[in-house]
C-alpha cells in the first residue's frame, strides 16, 4: 500500500488563503475507533487519487452530537453542534463529506435550525458523483463476480431516502448483488442507533446485531458492504460471534472500491 | 299512527348522532390538552400525502394480503354509504327505495353495493381467521391482551352482521318484488341476494316483508350503534387517518425536532458578552420542562397520533428491539399515550379540570427499559400505514429523564461526559483526533 496520504487541514488551507472543494467530516469513529480508521484512509486515498482539493478539521473537529441528543440530552447535542457550526462557519465551510450515516444526518438536518447551512454529503454519494464526473474509476479488480450482500444504514436509508448511492457503487464493482429479505425501506437495523452503540442493551432473547447479521449469512455472501462505520463493527461482532470470520468479512464501500484499485 | 316508523327514526338517528357527537368533542378536547403545533407548512405535499397514503392506500399495500382485503373494506365501507344514504331518506320519509327512479344507473349500483358487501363479507372472514386461528404474532403481542384483543374481534363481528343484515335485507326484498307485493317496486339488481332465493322461495308475503323490515331496521340500528362503538375502540382510524396522514411528517425522518428552549440557554452560554448573575427579565416565562413525562406535554399531532392507531402492529412488527425480545413495543407506546389520556380526560370530566391524580405517561404506563431499548432507526416510523411517529414520543421521554431526572443509564452517562469533554463518546484526547493520519 502507498503510505504516503495527503491530508490537509482546514488551517493550513486558510494559512495559505485557500478555501477547499469539500471538507471531509471524519467523525469520532473514523478518528479514533481501529477499525474505522481504516475506512477513513481507504476514503482518503480515494479522494487524493481523484484529486479531490479537500481538508479535514483535525483536532477542531468535536462529536456532532448525534448520540448526545438520541440518548436525551439537548442540552449537550445543541452545545456540540453550535460549538461545530462556529468553527466550520469561520472556516466558510459550504460543502461537506462524511463517511458516517449519523454526522451526516446530524449535520444535514439538525444542524441548519441552529446556524449550520451546509451542503452535506455522505461518503457514497460524493463518491457516486466522482464516478459520474469521470474523476473516479471504479473497477471490479478482485471484487468481480463476488457475492455481496448490502446493509443499509438506518441513517442514510429511512431516515434521508438514500438507498441508490451505495448499490451503484457496488454494482460498479460487478459484484453479485444479493438482498437481504429485509433492505431498504424495511432494512433491519444493526442495533446501534439511538445511542445503544454506547451502551448494553436491554434484557431479551437476542441481541439486534445477531439478528440482522444471521439475516446477512443466509445470503450466503462473502463480503457484507456497509456504509456506517457503527454498522460495520455491529456486523463484525456479529460475524465473529457466529463464527463465520473465516468466510464472511465486513467491509466499507470506500474500503471495497480502494482495494478494487489497489489503492 | 303511520308516522310513527318515521319518528321513531328520526329518534334513533338523532340519538346516534348526538352521542356520537359528544364524543367526537371529547377527542378534540383531549387532543387539545397537547402542546400547539405548527403544520402550515408544505400544504401540496401535505395533500399529496393524504392522496397517496390515506385514499390510495400506498403503506398499507406494502403487505399485499392484508393490504388487498383492507382495501376491500375501505372500498366497500365508502361506497357502501351511498346505499345509507338511501336508507336516512327511506327511514325520515317513510319511502322504500328512494332512488329507484335512477333506473338502470340504480341497477348497477345496487349490484355493486352487493358485489362489495360480500367481498367485505369475505374480507373479514379473512382478516378474523388470519388473527384468531392462524394467529399472527403481531396480533398476540403481550400488549394486545383482554380489551385490545376483544376490541379488533367486536368490529370484525359488527362488519360481518352488518353484512348479513345487508345481504339478507335485499334478498327478502328481492323476492318481495317478484311477488308484485305493494310498496316493493321492482328496482334494483341482486347479484348476491338473488342467490338466497332457494331459502325465500317459499316464504309467505307477510314472513318476507317481517323479514325485510327487521332486516332493515337492525342494519340501521347497527351502523348507528357501531358509529358511536368507534370512539370506544381502536376504530377511529377510519376518520383520523385522513388529518393524521395530513400532519404527519413531511421531514426526512432523521431530522428530530430542535428544543428551542435549549437553543435560547446555550446561546446565552455561549454569548461571551452574557451576563450570567443577570435577573431574568421582566415578565419572563418560567423555563419550560424539558421533555415529556405525560400527555400534556407532548403535541396535538402525538395526542392525535394516539388516537388514530388501529393496534395494526405493523410498527411492532419491524422494531429491531421488538423482534430480538426487548419490551419496547411501538404499538404499545402509542396505546399507552392514548389510555393515559383517556384518564385524563375523565379526570376533566369528573373535576371540570386536571385534578392531578399522582400518575403520568411514564412509569405508570410507559416504562424506563421500553424507551431505553430505542435504536431510533425509524422502522415504526415507516411502517406505519397512517403517518404514526411513535419514535418522537420516545425522544421527548428520554429528553425528559435526561434533561430533568439525569436518570440516563449509567453507560451513557459517561458516554456524555466524554463528549463534554473528550469531544467523542469514547475517552480519546480530542487533540490526538488526527493521529489516524499518520498511523500505518
Amino acid at each position: 500500500m502507498s503510505e504516503t496520504i495527503k491530508v490537509p487541514t482546514m488551517a493550513e488551507y486558510m494559512a495559505e488563503g485557500k478555501q477547499p472543494e469539500v471538507l471531509f467530516w471524519v467523525g469520532c469513529a473514523g478518528s479514533f475507533d481501529d477499525r474505522a480508521k481504516k475506512i477513513t484512509k481507504a476514503f482518503v486515498k480515494l479522494l487524493n487519487n481523484a484529486k479531490v482539493d479537500f481538508a479535514v478539521l483535525g483536532t477542531e473537529e468535536s462529536c456532532t452530537g448525534d448520540p448526545a441528543k438520541r440518548a436525551g440530552n439537548e442540552f449537550l447535542f445543541q452545545m456540540q453542534a453550535m460549538g461545530n457550526i462556529e468553527v466550520m462557519n469561520a472556516y466558510e465551510v459550504k460543502k461537506i463529506v462524511t463517511a458516517c450515516p449519523h454526522c451526516f444526518n446530524t449535520i444535514k438536518n439538525e444542524y441548519p435550525e441552529l446556524g449550520g447551512n451546509y451542503e452535506v454529503m455522505h461518503h457514497t454519494q460524493f463518491l457516486k458523483s466522482l464516478l459520474s464526473e469521470g474523476r473516479l474509476k471504479v473497477e471490479g479488480g478482485k471484487f468481480k463476480g463476488k457475492r455481496i450482500t448490502f446493509h443499509d444504514p438506518c441513517y442514510l436509508g429511512r431516515a434521508n431516502g438514500e438507498y441508490e448511492a451505495p448499490r451503484e457503487l457496488l454494482q460498479k464493482l460487478e459484484v453479485e448483488l444479493v438482498e437481504m429479505k429485509r433492505c431498504k425501506t424495511r432494512g433491519l437495523c444493526c442495533g446501534a442507533g439511538g445511542a445503544q452503540m454506547f451502551k448494553e442493551p436491554e434484557p431479551g432473547n437476542k441481541d439486534i446485531n445477531i439478528e440482522r447479521t444471521e439475516e446477512a449469512l443466509e445470503t450466503k455472501p462473502e463480503i457484507i458492504a456497509a456504509g456506517c462505520p457503527f454498522c460495520n463493527t455491529m456486523l463484525t461482532d456479529g460475524v465473529k460471534g457466529k463464527d463465520k470470520e473465516a468466510d464472511v468479512t465486513v467491509m466499507d464501500i470506500a474500503e471495497m472500491i480502494a482495494n478494487a484499485s489497489d489503492l | 299512527m303511520q308516522y310513527i316508523p318515521n319518528i321513531l327514526f328520526l329518534i334513533l338517528l338523532a340519538a346516534g348522532i348526538g352521542y356520537f357527537t359528544m364524543n367526537i368533542r371529547k377527542v378534540i378536547r383531549n387532543i387539545k390538552l397537547g402542546t400547539d403545533f405548527d403544520a402550515s407548512d408544505r400544504k401540496g405535499e401535505r395533500w399529496g400525502n393524504v392522496v397517496r397514503i390515506a385514499m390510495g392506500q400506498s403503506k398499507m399495500v406494502k403487505r399485499p394480503i392484508s393490504g388487498l382485503l383492507h382495501i376491500i373494506v375501505y372500498v366497500g365501507f365508502i361506497i357502501i354509504n351511498i346505499e345509507v344514504l338511501e336508507i336516512i331518506i327511506d327511514g325520515i320519509l317513510g319511502t322504500h327505495r328512494i332512488f329507484a327512479p335512477l333506473g338502470a344507473m340504480y341497477d348497477v349500483l345496487i349490484a355493486t353495493f352487493e358485489i362489495l358487501a360480500f367481498l367485505v363479507l369475505v374480507g373479514v372472514i379473512v382478516f378474523w381467521t388470519r388473527r384468531n386461528i392462524q394467529k399472527i404474532k403481531r396480533f398476540w403481542n403481550p400488549e394486545m391482551k383482554g380489551w385490545p384483543k376483544n376490541d379488533a374481534n367486536y368490529i370484525l363481528y359488527f362488519e360481518m352482521v352488518l353484512m348479513v343484515l345487508f345481504l339478507t335485507m335485499n334478498g327478502a326484498d328481492l323476492q318481495l318484488q317478484n311477488l308484485g307485493s305493494a310498496h316493493y317496486t321492482k328496482a334494483g339488481m341482486f347479484p348476491i341476494s338473488g342467490l338466497l332465493a332457494p331459502i325465500f322461495e317459499n316464504f309467505s308475503e307477510a314472513t318476507l316483508i317481517f323479514i325485510e323490515r327487521t332486516a332493515w331496521w337492525l342494519h340501521i340500528i347497527g351502523i348507528l350503534i357501531f358509529l358511536n362503538y368507534l370512539y370506544f375502540s381502536k376504530h377511529l382510524h377510519i376518520m383520523l387517518a385522513f388529518p393524521n396522514v395530513y400532519f404527519g411528517r413531511v421531514e426526512p425522518k432523521g431530522k428530530f425536532k430542535n428544543n428551542e428552549a435549549v437553543t435560547n440557554e446555550v446561546k446565552l452560554m455561549m454569548d461571551p458578552s452574557a451576563d450570567p448573575y443577570a435577573a431574568p427579565a421582566e415578565g419572563a416565562e418560567a423555563p419550560a420542562k424539558f421533555g415529556a413525562s405525560d400527555v400534556m406535554d407532548l403535541n396535538q399531532i402525538q395526542l392525535l397520533n394516539a388516537y388514530t392507531c388501529t393496534e395494526c402492529g405493523r410498527c411492532t412488527s419491524e422494531c429491531p428491539a421488538n423482534i430480538t425480545g426487548k419490551k419496547l413495543s411501538p404499538r404499545k407506546i402509542m396505546m399507552d399515550t392514548r389510555d393515559r389520556l383517556e384518564e385524563v380526560g375523565k379526570n376533566i370530566d369528573t373535576n371540570g379540570e386536571f385534578k392531578p391524580d399522582g400518575k403520568q405517561l411514564l412509569d405508570d404506563y410507559i416504562t424506563r427499559e421500553e424507551l431505553w431499548a430505542c435504536t431510533s432507526c425509524n422502522a415504526c416510523v415507516e411502517a406505519c400505514p397512517v403517518s404514526i411517529d411513535p419514535l418522537s414520543i420516545i425522544m421527548e421521554m428520554r429528553q425528559y429523564l435526561v434533561m430533568e431526572q439525569s436518570a440516563a443509564p449509567n453507560e451513557l452517562n459517561v458516554t456524555m461526559t466524554n463528549i463534554e469533554n473528550n469531544g467523542a463518546p469514547w475517552p480519546f484526547n480530542q487533540m490526538d483526533r488526527l493521529n489516524w493520519k499518520n498511523e500505518v
